[in-house]
């Protein structure tokens, strides 16, 4: 099998080619840059499929067609079994040397998506789902999903006098697909990039179901300055709301464990969607970050990318 | 050409081997089930070569057929009932996408009530959505219907996904002696799908795009020709088949004694059978009696029944369907068919055969007498309980 062919990557060595220009995506998307980084990983034998979604909004419309690898939207729940359709057809057509990758927002991954993606995890399909996480249904205006985090104001759950926005943590999709046993899964973030890359990267290279779960930041929905984006992406990482994480082989491993954590409060509070939060609101947002890392701390291994 | 005794769902599965799909995907459902078994059997004994995938759902059968359909390959998937509603989304979106998927419908009534048995409201119910539909009356015209299916779906000025329907239980799991042509012929009928409307790996494309007011019609209008070509495209297949197997089919309709019928059954699927006998029996009693059978319905043969009925005094359109607060919808094709050929001929529906309601020889009589006596518009054959006087 022709493996494909990626440099040791770091910002010098990531190829110059583009894959996914000349779109309509917001100013400070983090969304679209996922999308970039990962396809400037993969190269030109990427299939991307991309669901109803932020992305597909903004990258297929007619005849301003914005990927240079082949492309295709999917219906919302359909991104890993169009996935699996595409893998097998071009197995059956005797071709090898591609990667079918799936770029699904957190809705179209964590609710309308979720059966058949742990579908194609189950059947071990050989293909690359990457959810781009922005938290929330940001494409039809900023409505709840089940990643928006606990506390965050959308337009499905207002922040008022009665209800402080959205009542319900994460959904934990990373370690839901890997409770099913993927060839791979991890998490990311884009105020990491090379730790990303170097996620894609690995990825790209096993055989069998890889999952991806990278936060991107959408000012529009966060309520956050458009050249704000890569701060925000690093901070929800390095106050311990999001970590750095993989699962291989039946093991987990955090990949970035800080020793101490940066200011909650601040995190939330630079950001439009917490600013109404009272301090009970967020003791229970760090008392939920704490129970989460003495769970990692105690059994999840340590390793560096 | 071997002889087999088979049931239409094995029929069908039969044909589906000898098309040589690259890709299948299913996901079970009565009476649905037999198809896919017996192409997993296929695959296992290394007698089909397809890529066979598990989908955990209706909505992925298709979807994962339409990702294979997108790099060029033969894709086949099988459904019935609750599950060609739950794929619904994908119908329009793979016939809009221009793959020319092809489907096996076993029809089969629709929830609530639940009901396993047969009618057609299924498949009806995505008239709209853009396939190519197909009716079978038996086993043999299931496993020929498998292979014209994929010729005429494939063909350049078609591109149309393409559902062939079997009766549920009535045909799909009744037996009968099925002629399988040997795939030496098969590979002289059916070419290997080649299109350029594809993801390529030499020369990436995007698919599946947005596509905004200013060429959106544009889009449709194409997909509208596309199926609309296919009513020839099916006469230029059935020739082919004709020539390469010996057996011939008769295009968008099967008349039955029409020439010189004055009163004329209109249906579709295997109930045309019990009609043509029925015909039979009130030729001998002196009465002008026909049967056309609609093979297809997408597209809708307009010119065919405006033809065959000119001469007719009356007609009746038999189908185990209903559209709830108007009624049947082959009723209402027919009667837009017969207005625009011109043709100022009463005609009467007659609703039977939901849930796997049985229609005898003798509803069928009643319903002749209807045509050629005049009535209600709008008949439930076999009503148990009147709900209306």
């Amino acid at each position: 099998m022709n493996k494909i062919q990626v440099n040791k990557l770091n910002a010098r060595t990531l190829q110059d080619d583009e894959f996914f220009y000349g779109h309509k995506a917001c100013a400070g998307c983090g969304g679209s840059l996922a999308v970039r980084i990962a396809l400037k990983v993969l190269g030109k034998r990427a299939i991307a499929v991309l669901p109803a979604g932020c992305m597909s909004a903004v990258g297929f419309n007619f005849p301003q067609l914005c990927f240079a690898n082949n492309a295709i939207i999917s219906t919302f729940a359909g991104t890993a079994s169009m996935l699996t359709g595409i893998e097998a057809g071009l197995r059956a057509k005797g071709i090898d040397d591609f990667v079918a990758v799936g770029f699904a927002g957190d809705g179209g991954t964590a609710d309308i998506g979720i059966q058949a993606l742990l579908g194609a995890v189950d059947r071990g399909d050989n293909i690359l789902y990457i959810c781009y996480d922005n938290e929330a249904y940001m494409n039809t205006g900023i409505q709840k999903s089940s990643l928006t985090p606990f506390g965050a104001r959308t337009t499905t759950t207002p922040a008022g006098r009665n209800i402080h926005g959205n009542l319900r943590p994460k959904k934990n999709v990373f370690e839901i697909v890997s409770a099913a046993e993927p060839a791979y899964a991890a998490t990311a973030s884009i105020g990491y990039l090379k730790d990303y890359m170097a996620k894609v990267q690995k990825a790209s290279e096993k055989k069998g179901f890889k999952y991806i779960h990278v936060i991107a930041p959408c000012p529009t929905g966060w309520g956050t300055q458009t050249d704000e984006t890569i701060e925000s992406a690093k901070a929800i990482v390095d106050s311990g709301l999001w970590y750095l994480a993989e699962y291989e082989n039946n093991e987990y491993y955090i990949n970035h464990n800080p020793e101490q954590f940066s200011d909650v409060r601040e995190y939330l509070k630079s950001q439009g969607r917490f600013k109404h939060l009272t301090e009970d609101d967020i003791s229970q947002i760090v008392s939920q970050r704490d129970l989460k890392w003495e769970l990692i701390r105690k059994s999840w291994k340590e390793r560096k990318i | 050409m071997a002889k087999h005794f088979l049931s239409g769902n094995e029929a069908f599965a039969y044909g589906v081997r000898l098309a040589k799909p690259d890709v299948i995907s299913a996901y079970p459902i009565t009476p649905q089930t037999i198809v896919v078994e017996r192409l997993a059997e296929m695959v296992e004994d290394g007698s089909l070569k397809s890529e066979f995938v598990h989908v955990e759902s209706e909505h992925s059968a298709l979807s994962c057929a339409m990702g294979a359909s997108a790099v060029g390959a033969r894709a086949f998937t099988a459904t019935s009932s609750q599950g060609l509603l739950y794929m619904a989304e994908c119908l329009p979106y793979a016939s809009g996408g221009r793959f020319p998927i092809v489907m096996m419908n076993a029809n089969r009534s629709t929830a609530l009530p639940w009901n396993i048995y047969g009618d057609q409201r299924d498949s009806i119910l995505m008239l709209d959505s853009g396939w190519i539909q197909a009716y079978a009356e038996t086993a043999q015209e299931s496993l020929d219907l498998a292979l014209l299916a994929f010729y005429i779906a494939e063909d350049k000025r078609v591109m149309t996904p393409f559902m062939v329907n079997l009766d549920g239980f009535v045909l799909t799991h009744t037996y009968e002696v099925v002629d399988v042509p040997s795939q030496d012929l098969v590979e002289k009928f059916l070419p290997p799908y080649e299109t350029e409307n594809m993801l390529d790996m030499d020369s990436p494309k995007n698919l599946g795009y947005s596509v905004g007011p200013d060429y959106n019609l544009e889009f449709k209008y194409l997909e509208h020709i596309g199926i609309q070509n296919a009513a020839e495209v099916i006469v230029e297949a059935e020739n082919r088949f004709a020539e390469v197997f010996g057996r011939r089919y008769t295009g968008l309709v099967d008349a039955y004694i029409c020439e010189d019928a004055e009163y004329i059954m209109i249906t579709l699927g295997t109930i045309a059978g019990l009609c043509r006998e029925t015909a039979d029996l009130l030729r001998a009693e002196g009465i002008k009696a026909g049967v056309l059978r609609l093979r297809y319905i997408r597209p809708f043969p307009n010119r065919e029944i405006g033809e065959i009925l000119k001469n007719s005094k009356a007609v009746g359109v038999l189908e185990k369907d209903i559209s709830f607060g108007n009624e049947g919808t082959i009723y209402t094709n027919v009667n837009s068919a017969l207005y625009k050929a011109g043709l100022d001929v009463p005609s009467y529906n007659f609703i039977g055969g939901l849930g796997g309601r049985d229609i005898s020889k003798e509803n069928i009589k009643k319903a002749y007498e209807h045509i050629i006596n005049g009535g209600k518009k709008v008949n439930f054959i076999g009503l148990e309980v009147n709900a209306y006087e």
